[in-house]
């Protein structure tokens, strides 16, 4: 599990040009979305396709993904849980 | 009463260090890459990290360029604005593209599509001024800055807007610049060192850059220059070109005795330099000429370089070394005649006075 936590932060940080965000600076439970990381809805898009592609989960009912994208602790447990790769 | 259009800001980026300087003071002649890429300002002082991130080279490097031009002429805001690009945010089109193939359409992300379109550069720039009034995108190949250009001096002269933000930009994509090499528009490696003046090779030193520029009705304290004219001749023979620019400056009430500078688009390219040799060896043969592309490179919109170049020395009176094709001096440099052309097609006049 620690390892997929530490795996979501660097993709989060490369896919979403985080540039001056490291590793260390998103606490598991950090919010990802308003003031935490300060997502907005474009990188929920891609937050989407991350699980589709990397870990083959195809969200089916959009309302899921507040919950799901809460912080990468909840991101992780979803995706050990559902992963199809 | 037709208005008249004075360039009273300008702002650049470019394969030099053309921000925080004075004036080409720390040029470099680069004679032994194909490629330039762009000598980049600190974003962050122009640009919030969050609104930063998703931005293209371009995208930042225009916003920077404009901030620069907008401060040089003292204006908060403008009317218009008018962009010309010849290949766009091509870096994120080809990013999306990729995408396209490797995934087999599927996985698309949003982000590097919106940057991928050609007016995201004019785009971003209102969204950062709040600027809701025109906004236009010209995409030309080697005159789309000048068509921005006309469509500016025209709007002031019209009286449609009193002050319009006007800018040339184009980045380097890796894929764009390989398809390049391939069709020979850029230079073999082994034809380094490249010396534009004395080519004998063919292709060209490609580069990449932003210049923009805020043009008013107004002469200011800030005023580089006035715009007296610009042409665009999409096509023009090589025993054309003397006799269009003589009824240019015709029409101007001017003769090529009375230009105090001709800037050449002197590219390197031995097929297409001869449009430049001819008028540099013959009718401006007594006139001081300067060059620019082996400061900037050559791309669609480097004539905007150019007219930093030679708004600054009309601006200073004074003309960099570096940029001398020929060694003829003018006791002043008033009037100003740019003439550019890209493989012997897109031609554009444009005439600068104090």
């Amino acid at each position: 599990m620690e390892a997929l936590k530490e795996e979501l932060k660097n993709k989060i940080i490369t896919t979403l040009n985080l540039e001056d965000i490291a590793i260390e600076d998103i606490a598991d439970n950090d919010p990802l979305f308003g003031d935490g990381l300060g997502l907005d809805s474009i990188d929920a898009l891609e937050l989407i396709v991350i699980l589709d592609k990397d870990y083959g989960i195809k969200l089916v009912d959009p309302k899921e993904g507040k919950s799901i994208f809460q912080s990468i602790e909840t991101m992780a447990a979803y995706i050990s849980a559902n992963r199809t790769k | 009463m037709t208005k008249k259009t004075y360039i009273n800001g300008v702002g650049c980026i470019s394969t030099q260090k053309t921000f925080d300087t004075v004036f080409l003071e720390e040029a470099v002649v680069n004679t032994t890459e194909t490629v330039l890429s762009i000598v980049s300002p600190v974003y962050k002082d122009y640009i919030s990290p969050a609104a930063a991130r998703r931005m293209a080279k371009g995208v930042k490097n225009g916003i920077v360029a404009s901030a620069l031009a907008m401060k040089d002429a003292n204006v908060e805001n403008v009317d218009a604005i008018i962009t010309g690009t010849g290949l766009g945010c091509i870096e994120d089109s080809e990013k999306f593209l990729k995408n396209i193939l490797d995934n087999n359409e599927e996985f698309l992300t949003p982000t590097s599509f919106i940057q991928s379109t050609h007016n995201t550069v004019g785009a971003q720039i209102a969204l950062s001024l709040q600027c809701k009034g025109y906004n236009f995108t010209y995409v030309n190949g080697a005159v789309s800055f000048e068509s921005a250009l006309l469509d500016a001096k025209m709007q002031i002269e019209e009286n449609e807007a009193n002050s319009i933000l006007v800018g040339g930009v184009d980045e380097n994509g890796e894929y764009t610049l390989s398809l390049f090499k391939l069709a020979g528009r850029i230079k073999k490696e082994n034809d380094l060192p490249s010396n534009i003046l004395n080519t004998t090779s063919t292709g060209v030193v490609y580069g990449e850059g932003a210049s923009f520029f805020v043009l008013e009705n107004e002469r200011k304290d800030s005023t580089y220059a006035e715009i007296l004219d610009v042409e665009i001749r999409n096509t023009l023979e090589e025993n054309e070109i003397e006799s269009e620019l003589i009824t240019f400056l015709k029409v101007n009430n001017l003769e090529i005795s009375d230009v105090d500078a001709v800037v050449l688009g002197f590219g390197g390219n031995i097929e297409s330099d001869v449009y430049y040799k001819n008028l540099a060896e013959n009718a401006f043969a007594k006139t001081p000429q300067l060059y620019y592309k082996h400061l900037s490179g050559e791309y669609d919109t480097a004539s905007a370089f150019a007219l930093w170049m030679a708004s600054k020395i009309i601006k200073t009176q004074d003309i960099p070394e570096i940029v001398k094709v020929n060694s003829v001096t003018k006791p002043v440099y008033n009037i100003i005649l740019l003439y550019n052309q890209v493989n012997g097609k897109n031609h554009s006049f444009t005439l600068l006075s104090k």
